[in-house]
């Protein structure tokens, strides 16, 4: 129960973001329109911005249904990897039923946060994943139902809070681990060209986010393997 | 659009996106010994973190300059290790304070 609520607390920063991100997503699937209750349904199976962006795009012309496929699994597909890195550091009860039930709530800020941690127990993530759940719903309702009820200005700083988020995560190891430094400074090279360089700059960013990742952690991981010592520490809790 | 083709596509979707979530998370279960993969994986979230955060973070306020002023109070206060809830509150502060500044003068 202790960890429920650790988690619970730990995912207040992440709900703030999402409410921003989402009330977004239901002011734009309404205009686009999508019923209220189509968006709230859309954001409370799926939880991806790139992907629900995207997704609603596509759902404005009928019978695109490989299309939609094809665009989710690209856009998406960094879950996967992020799956496996927390699946890596899951406590010894973290199995079956639970990894289907909560592999669900993988989303990019769940998985920051989860692999901030050196082990990932059941009620943790549960109680991590719970908040900017609701957060994600309540914002896409909200956005949905009422329109502009934020200011621009409290939209616009809340914009930011994901993105504290991350630095926060990223920062402190950057500053204690050379071979993260390299790793954080070649994904960032990557990921400005693909922003940047005409024609690969209309690479859908939630795949070219996977590429950039891919490509730099390869490469570290090619260049400065980690020795059995540096890794030792986290066995004593398997 | 009508329901059924909105159902449709929403079942896709969604299921899709849970099987890439869900599937690698049940499927993988045992430790993984290889040094180059482990590497990887270690490596893998702050490489993600980072493609997702520059340039995009830049883009995402009001303007440009609030933007980056609120990347460096993040930056500088997860460089003294502050927790990521006051993280992430001080620079949402610092971007309206910023873009407040821009409107009055």
């Amino acid at each position: 129960m202790k960890d429920f609520f650790y988690g619970l607390k730990s995912g207040i920063p992440i709900s703030l973001g999402y409410l921003s991100v989402s009330f977004t997503f239901g002011i734009m699937a309404v205009s686009m329109g999508f019923k209220w209750w189509q968006a709230v349904v859309i954001s409370m199976l799926t939880v991806t911005s790139a992907g629900q962006f995207s997704g609603i795009r596509t759902m404005m012309y009928p019978g695109h249904y490989l299309e939609m496929i094809i665009s989710q699994i690209t856009i998406n597909i960094r879950y996967s990897f992020m799956s496996i890195s927390i699946g890596q550091k899951t406590s010894k009860r973290f199995t079956g039923i639970y990894r289907y039930l909560l592999g669900f709530f993988m989303t990019d800020e769940i998985f920051a946060v989860a692999s901030s941690k050196k082990i990932v127990g059941v009620s943790y993530f549960a109680g991590l994943s719970l908040i900017p759940w609701i957060g994600w719903t309540l914002g896409t309702t909200l956005g949905a139902l009422c329109g502009n009820i934020l200011p621009e200005n409290v939209m616009s700083a809340l914009g930011l809070a994901i993105y504290g988020m991350f630095v926060a995560i990223v920062v402190p190891e950057v500053k204690k681990n050379r071979p993260v430094f390299i790793t954080v400074s070649a994904s960032i090279i990557l990921s400005c060209l693909f922003y940047y360089i005409p024609v690969i700059n209309k690479i859908p960013s939630g795949f070219t986010i996977s590429i950039c990742a891919i490509g730099a952690a390869a490469l570290c991981a090619f260049l400065f393997p980690m020795t059995e010592e540096q890794n030792g520490g986290n066995d004593e809790y398997n | 659009m009508n329901t059924t083709e909105f159902f449709k596509y929403l079942f896709l979707m969604a299921g899709v996106t849970y099987l890439i979530r869900a599937l690698p998370f049940a499927m993988i279960t045992k430790k993984i010994k290889n040094p180059y993969i482990k590497s990887f994986l270690y490596y893998i979230p702050f490489a993600v973190l980072s493609a997702m955060t520059i340039p995009a973070v830049f883009y995402a306020t009001g303007n440009v300059y609030s933007a980056m002023a609120g990347l460096l109070v993040a930056i500088l206060f997860s460089y003294r290790e502050k927790s990521l809830t006051t993280v992430a509150l001080l620079s949402c502060t610092t971007v309206f304070i910023i873009e407040l500044l821009f409107k009055i003068f």
